[in-house]
């Protein structure tokens, strides 16, 4: 009895919900046409990636933010002794690694560069470069190491320095993160780089220090 | 109908089936998996949406890098289990 009725009323609540959505009234700004007015000052050609790093650079450089925090939340929680290498694993998985992970490095600079014309970008390509790291220290080719370096310290950074370097310097004109359109394409390439760096070492990061 | 009506019909079926049956499974890693397979036709339904920025995140993050991380969290589960 009570079950039926616990799932009628999730029935109701999914029939209401589905018609409220199909009854959206229209957005009050229309954002694609204002998007697409401003491309050419934007410096790439994709409309995502120009929202992303130029029109609405300021959300991106707080979610890279967002992220290198909690990954230094995992290392203070983080047991102390670093990552163990696994043993290896059987040759299958090796093999498939071995064959993957060259791949995988050229879809993430892949992904990085075509980020900038179509699909792509940081996120994308950092996450591919941070599962053929995981991909490695599954199948016990990675090395064990006792804490996070000086160079990975740095390379976990990067990416949020290099944004707010380029904000900082960008500040000197009186406006926030607002690219100059003739700098824009390579102060985006720039970021983005460094985005793509610091973010596989991030989600590689969250896996290997909490496994 | 058209194809491309029947082939989006089949996977808004097949996506609630999967989410459905990644709640209701008893088996925690079968339901790892029916979650990255969630992950994987989510991917296709994003593309189907010509949302093909969030389609590559979805399937490198939501599919790939978590479906990784749960895999490795029953590893972990097990092997505290055992002793």
């Amino acid at each position: 009895m009570k079950r039926a009725a616990i799932v009628a009323l999730a029935a109701l609540f999914a029939v209401t919900l589905i018609v409220l959505l199909l009854d959206l009234p229209a957005p009050a700004v229309d954002l694609p046409a204002a998007v697409g007015a401003r491309m050419a000052d934007s410096g790439v050609a994709h409309p995502v990636t120009a929202v992303l790093l130029n029109f609405r650079g300021y959300d991106t450089l707080l979610e890279i933010g967002v992220l290198l925090l909690a990954l230094i939340v995992v290392l203070a929680v983080a047991p102390r002794e670093g990552v163990a290498a696994l043993p290896r694993a059987d040759p299958v998985l090796q093999t498939l690694a071995r064959v993957a992970v060259p791949l995988m490095l050229l879809a993430g600079v892949y992904l990085l560069w075509a980020g900038a014309f179509r699909p792509g970008g940081a996120f994308q390509a950092g996450a591919v470069l941070a599962a053929a790291a995981v991909l490695l220290h599954l199948a016990g080719l990675a090395p064990a190491w006792n804490a996070p370096g000086k160079r990975l310290r740095v390379g976990l950074a990067a990416g949020f320095l290099v944004f707010l370097g380029v904000a900082a310097a960008l500040l000197a004109q009186g406006t926030l993160l607002q690219f100059p359109p003739a700098w824009a394409g390579a102060l985006i390439l720039l970021v983005e780089a460094a985005l793509t760096v610091s973010l596989a070492l991030i989600l590689a990061g969250l896996f290997l220090f909490l496994s | 109908m058209s194809a491309g009506f029947a082939f989006d019909l089949l996977l808004a079926a097949a996506l609630l089936w999967s989410a459905w049956r990644t709640l209701a499974t008893p088996d925690i890693f079968r339901a790892v998996i029916l979650f990255i397979v969630f992950g994987l036709l989510m991917t296709l339904v994003w593309a189907r949406l010509a949302a093909p920025d969030i389609a590559l995140a979805e399937a490198a993050i939501g599919a790939g890098l978590t479906g990784a991380l749960l895999l490795d969290a029953i590893g972990v589960l097990r092997g505290r289990k055992k002793t």
